[in-house]
């Protein structure tokens, strides 16, 4: 009898430790298959096939990777100083940095748009939110560099951004928190119903130069805004956001934020909402917010902080917005290539309800509402479904989805991607990611138009997918391959920061833009030196501006004379070489603000405030030919009060005996 | 056993088979992978005449007396682009001193090896002297080729000419 009992447990331990290993996603090792690196494999001179430009999140940066190799090749700064080429650093790109706040120097970047074309990425910019301090930037994609940087004011986190339009007419940006807003702001926290407002920013774009503008602000009942998509096609001139926190808590929003079954996509009319614009009906309210822009002639970043925005309330100024209920605290919210269906994923459900823009224009029509939540309309669940994909996986967060009607949703409860029909609403295919998947993206996935071929998943925990390095790990991503019926896992790759979205682009439409110099005859920085004749150095009181020039492999001047202790010195570095991949760096020693990085036909500043008498060092610090090591010169420093003249010089050499100091 | 054994000898032959394919370096395909090397048709300009150099200047007229202005935006240049490693009198710095250069080299020669530096130094055998004698190759300034023609007049000027 022992026997028999010792033998049942036997098998039941045996047993749950089977299963136990069954919920476990299986290392990929088990899951890749055969032809799996080839797949990947991009032959030394050859290119990827496709930019992914993808969010650093909490290093407040975009990288670049090329898709299917996973290769990193560039980290862009955007809302953090960046060492590497001293964005933020410099006297130059300092203002980008600069908010209501005053210079905030890092950032939390969460989502990335392309700019589209007709509901097709064209290729020209790329933004992205930062989500602490909140603003939006703009990219360009011929120069990889931050052009633009918008703060958003009324707002308690810009998450909800920068979710982009079909013809690129507005960029939003949604409050993530709510909160007291206008001109009393000291009230009690538990007063957050009456006081407590959301915002939703629509940024206009240029279409020309993709100058920002804060178009307009909706001021919206106090909720949390997580994330949103524009209509296109016939659902373009609206935009759906998905809304937790509708219970309006206040603290511990883990689980009084969690109470109701069901929470809200918000869907916003905003031809409506110009139209109102058009007749008067916008209110200018009072707000202080920085416009910082970089002029690519001077190459110098300048900051204007704006006084005013156009506000539009919605409680009063109708169909605008219409609330749709939607389970356990939304997070994705995703419309597909067709512009019919808006997919919302309830973080904490295990179905994904998919709405249809007819229905919902419907329901608005019948005026088939279930009641009105703060002044706004709430349209009957079932009146605005298409259906609910079932039995889907744990904790829906994102959808993206191919050329071939369908979506591909993550899960991050259950780690995996599920691969399922947009019509027909049927589970096709699931596959493990590692671990926990946050985003993911396939190539033109948000667009009217994606490319299928690849699904990227960007995921939260690394763990042991890499040599270990501390406690402290890189972020893991994974590339499968779509074009068949079955997903298929192709490479896992090492990412930087923490990835939120990403989105990925032909790189054919963005390549041959690619700028590889900047002409030094357009430069029209105000201290450019164009050519070693127009080298300087100029006392203004107790400023110095060096006008310098770097070609291979000299800096002129390199002899400095003529600084004086509480001077404060300004290196405005020219770097004269118009020829692809040739940058020179500039350093001094002593020099509490990093270094700079030059690129051919740029001008940069490095600020120096000397500490100490005597002659400093100063060097290219970029490797930039055979004689690099030779790149270099001397600033002298003399006491305070000394006489001591300025002069500068390169190659000039005194008599024998004659250059001691005087 | 004696079956196996066979099969075994034939794998281990696939397998070498496929690693000596495999370690066989490719011949590189040049012209795929360095589009900016000369085609054809300009290395036969080589063969053709090597006074005037690899590139798209085949043929210059040379005018007298000088196109001042041309001179003129010949000097501007030079100051902007050129002056950081050429002097205008004999003298090596980083390049070498443009002092009768024009008396030296064929006009088609100068402005190819402006225009189509990289190519020069890898081709052309006057300009890969003048590269083993300085030891800094000579970066591409980004010159048009309306502009290498005015800074050939400015050093016709610098060598005299009027």
């Amino acid at each position: 009898m022992k026997k028999l009992i010792k033998s049942i447990a036997f098998f039941f331990l045996a047993g749950s430790v089977f299963i136990f290993q069954g919920c476990k996603p299986k290392g990929p090792q088990e899951a890749v298959v055969g032809n799996a690196a080839s797949k990947v494999y991009v032959a030394p001179g050859k290119y990827d096939e496709f930019y992914n430009v993808v969010s650093g999140g909490f290093n407040g940066q975009m990288a670049i990777y090329g898709i299917p190799s996973g290769r990193l090749f560039r980290i862009l700064p955007v809302f953090s100083q960046f060492p590497e080429n001293g964005y933020g650093y410099s006297e130059e790109t300092k203002p980008m940095l600069n908010t209501s706040h005053g210079y905030v120097p890092w950032d939390d970047l969460h989502h990335i748009a392309l700019s589209q074309t007709n509901g097709e990425h064209d290729g020209r910019w790329a933004f992205g939110n930062a989500n602490n301090t909140p603003r939006v930037a703009r990219v360009s994609l011929r120069t990889f560099k931050t052009e633009e940087i918008l703060e958003l004011p009324n707002s308690g986190g810009n998450h909800s951004s920068p979710f982009i339009t079909e013809n690129s007419e507005y960029i939003v940006a949604g409050t993530r928190f709510s909160v007291p807003i206008g001109e009393n702001r000291d009230v009690p926290i538990s007063t957050y119903k009456e006081n407590f407002k959301g915002t939703i920013s629509f940024i206009k774009i240029d279409p020309q130069s993709g100058h920002m503008s804060i178009g307009f602000q909706l001021k919206t009942p106090g909720v949390n805004f997580d994330l949103s998509r524009a209509g296109k096609g016939p659902s373009h001139g609206w935009f759906f956001f998905s809304c937790y926190n509708t219970e309006q808590a206040y603290t511990l929003l883990e689980v009084n934020a969690s109470q109701k079954d069901k929470d809200f996509i918000m869907a916003v009319n905003w031809k409506k909402a110009e139209e109102y614009i058009a007749q008067g009906k916008g209110v200018k309210v009072k707000a202080k917010y920085a416009h910082n822009l970089l002029d690519e002639k001077t190459h110098t970043a300048t900051s204007e902080m704006m006084t005013e925005v156009l506000q539009l309330d919605p409680t009063i100024l109708k169909d605008i917005i219409y609330f749709i209920p939607c389970p356990k605290s939304p997070h994705g919210c995703d419309t597909d290539p067709s512009g019919e269906y808006i997919v919302a994923s309830g973080k904490l459900a295990a179905l994904i309800p998919v709405f249809s823009f007819a229905k919902i224009q419907k329901a608005i029509a019948d005026k088939d509402f279930e009641g009105e939540f703060a002044g706004i309309p709430v349209i009957k669940y079932e009146s605005a479904l298409h259906g609910e994909v079932k039995k889907t996986g744990l904790g829906p967060l994102h959808t993206e989805f191919d050329e071939k009607g369908n979506a591909y949703t993550s899960f991050f409860v259950s780690s995996e991607i599920v691969k399922w029909n947009v019509k027909t609403l049927e589970v096709l295919d699931r596959v493990h990611t590692y671990y926990s998947i946050g985003h993911l993206s396939v190539p033109g996935g948000s667009t009217r138009k994606p490319h299928g071929k690849y699904v990227i998943a960007y995921n939260k925990i690394t763990k042991d997918r890499y040599l270990p390095t501390g406690p402290e790990l890189t972020q893991s991503a994974q590339l499968y391959d779509i074009s068949g019926d079955k997903m298929q896992l192709l490479l896992d790759f090492p990412t930087t920061g923490e990835p939120h979205y990403a989105e990925a682009i032909p790189a054919s439409l963005i390549m041959p833009n690619s700028v590889k110099i900047f002409k030094i005859e357009e430069n029209n920085h105000p201290y450019v030196a164009k050519g070693e004749k127009e080298t300087k150095v100029v006392r203004k009181g107790n400023e110095v501006h060096v006008s310098m020039t770097a070609i291979r492999s000299h800096l002129v001047p390199d002899n400095i004379e003529g600084i004086k202790l509480g001077d404060v010195v300004y290196f405005h570095v020219t770097n004269l070489e118009q020829d692809w991949d040739v940058p020179h760096g500039f350093a001094i020693k002593g020099a509490a603000n990093a270094e700079i990085l030059v690129m051919p036909g740029e001008t940069q500043t490095l600020k120096w405030v000397p500490d100490e008498v005597g002659v400093s060092p100063f060097y290219c610090t970029d490797f930039c030919s055979a004689l690099h090591q030779e790149m270099s010169g001397y600033a002298r420093v003399s006491p305070a009060g000394s006489n001591v003249p300025i002069k500068f010089s390169t190659g000039v050499i005194a008599p024998e005996g004659k250059g001691t100091a005087k | 056993m004696y079956k196996n054994q066979k099969h075994m000898k034939y794998l281990i032959f696939i397998g070498i088979a496929a690693m000596t394919l495999a370690c066989a370096p490719d011949k590189p395909k040049n012209q795929e992978q360095y589009p900016d090397q000369p085609t054809k048709s300009a290395v036969e300009d080589i063969i053709a005449d090597p006074t005037k150099g690899i590139g798209a200047v085949k043929k210059v007229t040379l005018k007298t007396p000088l196109e001042q202005e041309r001179v003129g935006r010949g000097l501007a240049i030079f100051e902007m682009k050129c002056s950081a490693c050429h002097r205008l009198t004999t003298e090596r710095v980083v390049g070498p001193g443009w002092k009768d250069v024009t008396k030296r080299r064929q006009p088609e020669w100068v402005m190819n090896m402006i225009t189509n530096v990289d190519v020069m130094l890898d081709k052309d055998p006057e300009a890969q002297k003048l590269f083993e004698l300085c030891l800094v190759r000579m970066p591409n300034q980004n010159v048009s080729i309306g502009d290498a023609r005015d800074i050939l007049e400015f050093m016709r000027q610098n060598d005299g000419a009027k």
